[in-house]
């Protein structure tokens, strides 16, 4: 692995390119209507799954095929929520999916901060050689540990608990790699100047960096959030009871129970899929920023 | 590229106030390499001991030397099945994924003020859960689904999308490519937002039409961001395991299994986890190799000098 392992684009838009790029390449001509009715075609097509999670979700079991492409059938069911809600314990499972998603998000915000903090900051022995090891297993494939990780589990009898789901995957390098980045690129000044004050470590942590790496942290926590919500593998071999499980498991567990129960079923992945919604549409800097930096592995 | 962050190992600030404090820095360090210890590490060295062991999932281990890795290799021939599925699955998603993106965000960026917004579009499925991404394509693609009957409006009798040995493969990649296109639109795009229009000017003055300064000034300009896309996307494809779980179950026959799905099989419908594991070796060395060959070609291809 050469030091540029991890090359990867840059994410600072510079504001006045774009405006010059756009005053070039966006002056009146007829192109210009046809690409956009041409993106507006590709978009449509684009999130058409979505509208047809949704228009299914409203939709009678009975009629979920007879309405063929049609995307309203002949009344609109909203009971398929109270179903999906009731068949599986829906609320549970979505008070777990939060639950693993928020603490295993602030597990790896604060444990990738620290050694974000060391690798920038402190002096040691095999610092470089230790961060380049650690980040090597940025193209380490989970998968290839989940046998061994589930025996682990089984002998600490935390199989079917939610502390499984949540503390083996939050020690990954992307947090790390991404906080040590940005705090490289801040100026040491301000901590010199905290020291000469008097004031110690921790505290130089909490009030001098701790401000300053608000972005990063966001980011990390971010996609260690949606990496969490989205899990589905390694629930679905270390959880095998439905009152443990996340959303995605939840969802799996129910299609398996009734395969052909399309109405709820599309109705409890609308719910499913609401969060990560809000999640694009509030935070777009935040996964912009990350997805440059490597975060969620090329999935 | 302006601000092209290139991992620098090297830690050039040196700071002044502190010098080398060992212990400081273990305490700092302690939970995230504790963590790495025990969760990466140890089960990635697990994983090669359980590979030489007959393990079941209750009872004892039963050492059995390299059996596990003899049988993959000759005596099981479902292995190279999924090998082969997989290696297939991984070229043509990585390919589609990398054309289209490349020509998404090409598009993108030259339709103005609208581009970020179809960029966030195109972003929304990677983060929406991918069982339920997968779950609304098996509806779509079920042989009376909604994309049959879209066709039958054209009197065109739709195929068995899932269910058809021919189709199913290539049903999967579709969908995954659906799946996973935004994030290298994201990536692309940050690309492109970063060469300066000046280049492309001066090349347009000289005389370069548009395929020219496509292919002279951007693509070079962009194959840092294509370099990083193309290794985390093959990295991403050789751990294809949703979209054949949900969609195919593997099948018809073995015709969409791949190696991760058959690892999942083998360590927890057959009771193999010894065998699972050898499989995740062989997953864990043909993914290291492919990334270790990208970066040996790395200074090659890619263009780092602005």
């Amino acid at each position: 692995m050469t030091t540029e392992m991890l090359a990867k684009p840059a994410t600072d838009k510079s504001a006045s390119h774009r405006r010059h790029a756009m005053n070039l390449r966006t002056k009146r001509h007829p192109g210009r209507y046809i690409s956009r009715i041409g993106i507006i075609l590709v978009g449509l097509v684009f999130f058409f799954p979505f509208v047809w999670m949704i228009a299914t979700s409203l939709k009678p079991t009975s009629e979920v095929f007879s309405t063929g492409s049609s995307l309203l059938a002949s009344r609109i069911e909203w009971s398929n929520y109270i179903t999906a809600w009731t068949s599986i314990p829906f609320g549970q499972v979505i008070a777990n999916s939060f639950l693993v998603a928020v603490s295993g998000a602030v597990l790896t915000t604060v444990v990738s901060l620290l050694s974000a903090y060391a690798f920038a900051r402190l002096q040691f022995k095999h610092r470089d050689k230790l961060f380049l090891v650690f980040l090597g297993t940025l193209v380490l494939p989970q998968e290839v540990l989940v046998i061994p990780l589930y025996i682990m589990m089984n002998k600490l009898e935390l199989v079917n608990s939610l502390p499984a789901l949540i503390v083996p995957f939050a020690f990954g390098a992307f947090g790390a790699f991404l906080i040590r980045q940005f705090l490289l690129s801040l100026p040491v000044e301000f901590e010199e100047a905290a020291r000469i004050d008097g004031a110690g470590s921790i505290r130089i942590l909490w009030s001098v960096i701790l401000p300053l790496v608000r972005a990063p942290l966001a980011v990390v926590a971010v996609f260690s959030f949606i990496d969490y919500w989205s899990s589905f593998l390694w629930p679905l071999i270390v959880i095998n009871d439905v009152s443990q499980a996340t959303i995605p498991l939840g969802l799996s567990m129910f299609s398996g129970e009734r395969g052909t129960d399309w109405g709820p079923l599309m109705a409890a992945a609308t719910v499913a899929v609401i969060p990560s919604l809000l999640v694009v549409i509030l935070l777009q800097r935040q996964l912009v920023k990350g997805v440059s930096m490597g975060g969620f592995g090329g999935r | 590229m302006t601000a092209l962050p290139t991992l620098a190992v090297k830690n050039g600030k040196k700071p002044t106030a502190i010098t080398g404090h060992g212990r400081l820095a273990a305490a700092y360090l302690a939970p995230g390499m504790l963590g790495f210890l025990i969760f990466i590490v140890l089960p990635l060295i697990a994983s090669l001991v359980i590979s030489l062991f007959d393990w079941p999932l209750f009872g004892a281990p039963e050492f059995v030397g390299l059996d596990n890795y003899v049988r993959m290799l000759s005596g099981d021939p479902v292995f190279w099945t999924v090998l082969g599925n997989t290696l297939f699955f991984a070229v043509c998603y990585t390919v589609l994924n990398l054309v289209l993106a490349l020509g998404l965000s090409t598009w993108l960026h030259n339709l103005g003020s609208w581009g970020p917004f179809f960029r966030v579009l195109f972003f929304i499925p990677v983060v929406t859960p991918m069982v339920a991404n997968a779950l609304v394509w098996r509806l779509m693609l079920t042989d009376d689904g909604v994309v049959n009957s879209f066709l039958a409006n054209f009197g065109i009798a739709g195929p068995s999308w899932l269910s058809d040995s021919q189709l199913a493969m290539g049903s999967l990649i579709a969908m995954s490519v659906w799946q996973g296109v935004g994030y290298n639109i994201i990536v692309l795009g940050a690309g492109l937002n970063s060469i300066s229009p000046n280049l492309l000017e001066a090349a347009r003055i000289d005389g370069a039409g548009p395929w020219q300064r496509f292919f002279q000034v951007v693509l070079p300009m962009l194959s840092p961001s294509l370099f990083f896309c193309t290794v985390m996307t093959i990295i991403g494809s050789f751990k294809v395991f949703t979209q054949p779980y949900l969609l195919t179950l593997g099948g018809p026959g073995e015709s969409t299994n791949t190696i991760v799905l058959y690892l999942y099989r083998n360590g927890f419908s057959f009771d193999k986890l010894g065998y699972a594991s050898a499989l995740a070796w062989a997953l864990f060395v043909i993914v290291m190799l492919i990334t270790a060959l990208q970066f040996s070609q790395q200074k090659r291809l890619v263009n780092y000098d602005n």
